[in-house]
């Protein structure tokens, strides 16, 4: 593969596809599969088929558009976005290529749902067929690859992503670029890159809906990777619940080798790499990067004391570059427009943007990419369109079971990563779970609990204790049988197993708890003072959904 | 000592060890390759039962004892052989706040099984997710693979009378 075949590519995709004069676009995202999209799509085939307009009518698979709770999606080249498409519209909905749009599925686009979104990260989302490398060539896909190959040299690689200001987008926030540098000096003959796709928090599917609709633009930024650190193999860490995560991987992978940008000597350059997956077996502590590479070597997924650090003896012991899905996916437009333009978004600290998961409580449910900065408020009652049924706003949960609960007062309050620390919580890796007043915090915090037990690999003892113990206490406060002395006990374990435990896992499993702590005191004091519970969670027999 | 080194034959004629020995072969036979090994098994036959631990530690050249390890740690390998049916509720926390508890709740009071288990008849498995990455669509259910969306306890009934009845 050259930088003129690679033009080719997009040459011939780009005239193949201005053949067409109309185009229907489906979404064929997990979320809208599971509303039925695949009928859509193919009912939407054979329509065209029995028209016979399949010469310049396009009907094409893409990845997520972003609103979820409104699937199936479909978009259409008259510039109209439709929702809770079926199977038997279809003929409606190619009627109205050529006409009035079908005002009964129209999803209105000029919301702040939409509009307040800034597309990085998502791109191609909604946009490109993800099981397609033409497709994705034709929207300059990987000519950052081969600009990086051919006209920087590593350093300049490195460099430019840390211009770009660019942080891990795993939750932890450390500079991408200062982790490149450090895995591209240290000494080996022998590197590895891996990425991290093991989206274990509940309540987010960032990664996921990444993986399903622009796989090639991951492959991409792991190339890049390791051409700037010097790796030649790599790791995609996926879970083994996101099958069509990994069949789209697994297709891109495929195509990638086929036209020459993964193997040996690609762009007639001394720089071969390989890609490789690895399923993961659902275990939340795989999440934490020791453990991710002890699961990777096939073992037991637990984590050990660091340094040394994966960058120092990661892999088989060799230095390792570890990013998550997000931040690779970040890689190519900053390669392909530089540093500069990526750092012009976001706040002083925190460039760039966000893809969030935005989910619970609120109207508009599904995937949003919003610059760093944005505040809460404006996320959940402008993006997320407010709370349904006129309840009131409680809390927003971020980070899953390491990060926190933010009560009304923290609603002005900038989203980015310091600003979340500060106020007890963590910017994880983007789930956003939205909770009104008919959320118990105890409930929920002793959920997190539950999870942080559950998932506890059992290694080191504040964390494997700990949380058991954590639990117990909470699963009394909401059986309105605790005391005060068990709420001190709590908060005397709070502290413990931040500063004992061995990893992320056990260190943040006190987060959910502590934030409510700090937040919603007089839930806690009316479950154990006064034996009740103020949103009516605790102590009831379960009903219907609400 | 070549009889230690020399690979084992397959535990029986089955022709689905095929699959197990052709992932063997593409991990080079290496301890690294357990877990994705441990995947490819669990794909052909359903579970991992001991038989097959013992066929794929040897294969490797690991012990029994970190196969067993790896197939207990993980929560997606499963030793026990699944019903005809199974059900798994979603406990992600979007979830888990838009009534999952209460979709659990009513499933365990119609099968009298809890998570994890099987009917008696052999119908049905119920099971929970950690997520399904669905959270759009809470509270989700996955029938036989297939993923419903924004699942009442009313639909979530109907569904498994289907399974039970029949």
């Amino acid at each position: 593969m050259t930088p003129e075949e690679l033009d080719q590519i997009a040459e011939e995709e780009r005239s193949e596809q201005g053949k067409y004069t109309q185009r229907v676009n489906v979404c064929i995202a997990a979320g809208c599969l599971s509303c039925q999209s695949q009928s859509v799509k193919d009912a939407l085939d054979q329509e065209v088929v029995r028209r016979g307009t399949k010469d310049h009518c396009q009907v094409k698979g893409v990845g997520c558009m972003g609103l979820c709770s409104e699937g199936p999606l479909v978009s259409t080249s008259a510039g109209v976005l439709y929702k809770k498409v079926e199977a038997e519209d279809s003929p409606a909905l190619l009627d109205s290529l050529a006409g009035e749009p079908v005002s009964r599925l129209v999803c209105p686009t000029d919301v702040p749902f939409f509009q307040r979104q800034k597309k990085i990260v998502l791109e191609n989302s909604g946009l490109i067929d993800p099981e397609r490398i033409e497709d994705y060539i034709a929207a300059n896909g990987y000519s950052a690859l081969i600009k990086a190959l051919t006209e920087m040299s590593q350093r300049e690689v490195i460099d430019e992503v840390t211009r770009s200001g660019l942080r891990g987008r795993g939750g932890a926030g450390y500079p991408t670029g200062l982790k490149w540098s450090t895995v591209s000096k240290a000494v080996g003959a022998q590197k590895y890159v891996i990425c991290n796709a093991d989206e274990g928090d509940p309540g987010a599917f960032m990664d996921r809906s990444v993986l399903e609709s622009d796989p090639h633009r991951v492959l991409e930024g792991m190339l890049i990777a390791g051409y700037a650190v010097g790796a030649s193999e790599a790791y995609i860490y996926v879970r083994a619940e996101y099958p069509l995560a990994i069949k789209r991987l697994r297709n891109a992978i495929r195509q990638a080798e086929r036209v020459g940008l993964l193997g040996s000597n690609i762009c007639g350059t001394r720089f071969s790499f390989r890609v490789d997956l690895r399923l993961g077996a659902g275990a939340f502590v795989c999440g934490e990067e020791t453990a991710l590479i002890a699961s990777v070597e096939g073992k037991r997924g637990t984590p050990r004391p660091r340094p040394p650090y994966p960058a120092m003896e990661g892999l088989f012991g060799k230095p390792t570059l570890i990013n998550n899905v997000e931040t690779y996916a970040n890689i190519a437009p900053i390669i392909r427009n530089g540093g500069e333009w990526y750092a012009q978004v976001g706040t002083e600290k925190s460039k760039g943007t966000k893809v969030f998961a935005l989910a619970g409580r609120v109207e508009n449910t599904g995937l949003v990419e919003v610059p760093m900065g944005i505040s809460l408020r404006e996320m959940v009652f402008e993006i997320g369109g407010g709370i349904p049924e006129g309840r009131k706003f409680k809390a927003v949960q971020t980070g899953g079971p390491s990060g926190g609960c933010l009560p009304t007062d923290c609603l002005d309050m900038p989203v980015d990563y310091e600003s979340l620390a500060r106020a007890g919580s963590i910017m994880g890796s983007g789930g956003m779970i939205v909770m009104d007043e008919s959320s118990c915090m105890v409930d929920v915090a002793k959920y997190f609990m539950d999870f942080c037990m559950t998932e506890s690999c059992g290694k080191c003892i504040p964390c494997r204790v700990g949380t058991y113990q954590m639990h117990r206490i909470l699963t009394a406060i909401a059986n309105m049988t605790a005391t005060e002395q068990d709420l001190k006990m709590l908060e005397e374990l709070c502290d413990l197993l931040k500063h004992t435990s061995l990893c992320g896992l056990g260190q943040s499993a006190p987060n959910p708890v502590v934030s409510t702590l700090r937040s919603f005191a007089e839930e806690y004091r009316a479950h154990i003072q006064e034996h009740k519970c103020p949103a009516g969670v605790c102590g009831q027999p379960a009903g219907e959904p609400l | 000592m070549v009889s230690y080194l020399a690979k084992p034959a397959p535990p029986n004629q089955d022709k689905r060890w095929k699959l197990v020995d052709a992932t063997i072969r593409r991990q080079g036979a290496q301890p690294r390759g357990l877990i994705e090994t441990l995947h490819t098994v669990q794909e052909a036959f359903g579970f991992l039962d001991e038989q097959a631990l013992r066929y794929v530690a040897m294969s490797l050249r690991v012990p029994l004892s970190r196969a067993f390890g790896v197939a207990t740690f993980y929560h997606f390998f499963t030793l026990k052989p699944a019903g005809e049916h199974t059900c798994v509720i979603c406990m992600g926390t979007a979830c888990y706040i838009k009534g999952a508890p209460q979709l659990l709740d009513a499933v365990r009071k119609d099968l009298g099984i809890a998570p994890g288990e099987t009917t008696p008849d052999k119908k049905v498995s119920l099971l929970t997710a950690r997520c399904l990455g669905s959270c759009g669509l809470a509270p989700a259910v996955v029938y036989d693979q297939e993923v419903a969306g924004k699942v009442s306890t009313n639909a979530v009934r109907e569904h498994l009378k289907k399974w039970t009845v029949a």
